[in-house]
């Protein structure tokens, strides 16, 4: 009896003491839940979802405060992995959003006065310039956010879609084969 | 001769390599209008540099390269560069790609061209940039950069393999190379061996072609190295790891290279294309295309320079039949379906195959899938070519994946056979473009993740540094402000002082 209730007792201190350096030594800074999701986004930057950028609608995505067909870029697919993920139901993209063209800025350089505002307004630094100097988007580095076009005092920044070229090309999915019944 | 082996799968196809080998090569003519794409090799495009209105010499360099995975354009004849354009692009999508359009003055004059020393005193790194320089790839279709493939990196070469199987139906082109200029493709094999310093050069060719092994077995007593095999015809045996399996009897890892197994190949043309770059100094400014198929009324080879149009060769072989229906670059497995035959001819240019409707399967004819499994039979890589169909179609990237989707060489051999004509390689091909699609959209999310994130960093730091600076620029000011303070009432007793002494003086008189 006395020495069940030992064993148990040392095996009960021997397991706190694991349990309790483990959870001193192994300790996740953040959530890793929000990190998975961040990783899922699209990374655009754009806002369009009404948080400030990717991770802060990752957070409140995990938090369970934001709908999970909200992330434009990202489209069907991304809503249909958040889901997975989330373990949630999967909802279409609202139809006013359901056209999204990939599309990069482009800064009509004649025009730019150099007020440095998309500068400013940039998300991810990929405009170079400054002040009252011509500025140019770093294409490779452009989200395509559209976050430069407001600011803009005289509209010389274009979205154009991006153009296809045989590097991006991707083949197209046959035709599935033709259904007979009976 | 060394003992063959055998790879699993692969099918017997009826070869209808006679029809374009009855006469001899011919030569194009320079044409009117030359366009030569910047773009004709694996990698990225070459960066043009020529601008319109430039007069290029033959054999001068009109675009040079800055990656590592890329090839140099040579200009293919001397004339004067007219324009440059984008022009539909020898590829599956016909996508507009740049290209220098040469009109050529007929002089055919060459650039200024010093004789090299003899190879054999050359240091292998010095020839690979030499056949780097000379923008020379993969002739065999896929146009890979040649000079990649002559660094053995730390290994000791056992064998270079050239690989003279050409095992597509239709495809002469090597062949007729092998008959009629064996001598040029020894010297390759040559100065290839020594760049790589390689043991052995292994030529391998099927037993279909008769006269090339026959042509090249004359040189076979000349040196002790070399070795002219004569392998089955079976498709895909010139497949680059199918061919490695025959002679040596190993596999390549899944996803791993030749050189995994001290081995090199490269196509037979390719050796032809080194022999000239540095014997003749001849950058690979032309090629031999075999134009044939029942499409067009003399099928024959054609050497032609490289941006000559398409059409321009069809009307060499005799023009199109009164069916002619489709326009293949490539042969009939795995070409690619062309728009129009005003595309250029570039470096992967092996073969135009021009089919009619007989001669094709009718797309409307597929069926649903039978899981009949013929398919798996002869799958060359021992892929299981169905259920990699069925993850394509449910578009399961990640299963595709895991059942090694990359390790496809896209020979075609699972489609010929299915009974239901399913066409599966382009199952396979739009399941690999969507990965690397996907692949290349992570890379810029991570990219601009990382970015984002720099930028907060960087908000918050000039924030925290400007409050810094604001408190500091307080604390001197409170700091200055005790100062002004001390000094008033320094000032004041310094005034009463002077006062009670004038009122003293005043006393006093």
């Amino acid at each position: 009896m006395i020495l069940s209730i030992l064993t148990l007792a040392a095996l009960a201190a021997v397991f706190g003491l694991l349990l309790g350096y483990a959870s001193v030594h192994f300790k996740i800074e953040g959530d890793p839940l929000v990190d998975q999701v961040d990783s899922l986004l699209p990374q655009t930057q754009c806002g369009q979802c009404g948080y400030v950028g990717c991770r802060p609608y990752a957070t409140a995505l995990v938090e369970g405060e934001a709908e999970l067909n909200l992330c434009v870029p990202g489209g069907d697919d991304v809503i249909a992995v958040l889901a997975e993920t989330l373990g949630r139901e999967a909802k279409p993209l609202s139809d006013e959003h359901a056209a999204h063209v990939p599309s990069i800025a482009y800064i009509i350089e004649d025009i730019c006065i150099g007020c440095t505002k998309c500068i400013q307004a940039c998300p991810v630094d990929a405009i170079v310039g400054a002040a009252k100097q011509m500025h140019t988007v770093i294409i490779e580095e452009c989200t395509g956010c559209e976050l430069c076009v407001p600011p803009c005092p005289v509209e010389c920044i274009d979205m154009l879609p991006i153009r296809a070229c045989t590097d991006t090309w991707t083949w197209p999915e046959p035709a599935p084969a033709m259904q007979t019944v009976n | 001769m060394g003992k063959l082996y055998t790879f699993p799968g692969g099918i017997h196809l009826a070869d209808h390599k006679s029809v374009s080998t009855q006469s001899d090569i011919r030569q194009s003519a320079i044409p009117e209008r030359l366009f030569v794409p910047l773009d004709q090799h694996i990698g990225p495009a070459a960066e043009c540099v020529v601008s319109k209105g430039d007069s290029v010499l033959k054999g001068q360099m009109i675009g040079r390269v800055s990656e590592f995975i890329s090839a140099p354009v040579h200009a293919p004849t001397s004339g004067t560069v007219i324009d440059i354009q984008k022009f539909p692009a020898a590829h599956a999508s016909a996508l507009p790609s740049d290209v220098v359009i040469i009109e050529p003055d007929g002089k055919d004059e060459w650039q200024q061209r010093s004789p090299l020393a003899s190879y054999e005193k050359m240091d292998p790194s010095e020839l690979r940039n030499i056949i780097r320089c000379a923008g020379i790839v993969g002739l065999g279709g896929a146009a890979f950069p040649t000079y990649i493939k002559m660094n053995p990196v730390g290994h000791n070469i056992g064998a270079l393999i050239l690989n003279g199987a050409e095992c597509e139906p239709w495809i002469t082109c090597d062949d007729m190379l092998m008959r009629t200029h064996p001598g040029d493709i020894i010297e390759g094999a040559k100065i290839m061996r020594h760049a790589l310093q390689a043991t052995r050069v292994i030529i391998a060719i099927e037993d279909n072609k008769p006269q090339a092994v026959a042509s090249l077995r004359s040189y076979e007593g000349e040196y002790e190295w070399l070795e002219v095999q004569e392998i089955p015809t079976s498709y895909p045996t010139g497949g680059e790891k199918q061919l490695i399996r025959i002679l040596t009897g190993r596999d390549v890892p899944s996803q791993g290279l030749p050189l995994d197994l001290d081995l090199v190949v490269q196509n037979v043309a390719t050796a032809a294309a080194v022999h000239y770059a540095i014997n003749n100094l001849q950058p690979l400014i032309s090629r031999i295309i075999t134009v044939t198929g029942p499409g067009v009324k003399s099928p024959c080879n054609i050497e032609a320079l490289i941006g000559t149009p398409m059409s321009d060769l069809i009307e060499l072989a005799g023009g199109y039949t009164d069916d002619a229906d489709r326009l293949i670059m490539g042969g009939p497995m795995m070409g690619i379906t062309l728009k129009t035959d005003a595309t250029p001819v570039i470096k992967a240019t092996n073969c135009l195959l021009v089919q009619t409707p007989e001669s094709q399967r009718d797309a409307s004819a597929t069926r649903a899938c039978i899981r009949c499994g013929e398919c798996v039979k002869v799958c060359p890589m021992r892929l299981l070519p169905q259920q990699l169909y069925w993850y394509s179609r449910s578009r399961n990237f990640d299963q595709l994946q895991r059942h090694n989707l990359f390790d496809c060489i896209e020979c075609g051999c699972c489609a010929e056979v299915c009974p239901s004509h399913i066409p599966l390689v382009q199952y396979y091909r739009f399941g690999k473009s969507e990965i690397w699609k996907k692949e290349q959209e992570s890379t810029k999310a991570g990219l601009a993740r990382q970015r984002t994130e720099a930028r907060q960093e960087r908000a918050e730091r000039i924030k925290a540094e400007r409050k810094a600076k604001h408190a500091k620029a307080k604390a001197a000011k409170a700091a200055a402000g005790d100062d002004k303070q001390t000094e008033i009432k320094a000032a004041v007793a310094r005034s009463k002082a002077k006062k009670a002494e004038q009122q003293s003086a005043t006393e006093k008189l």
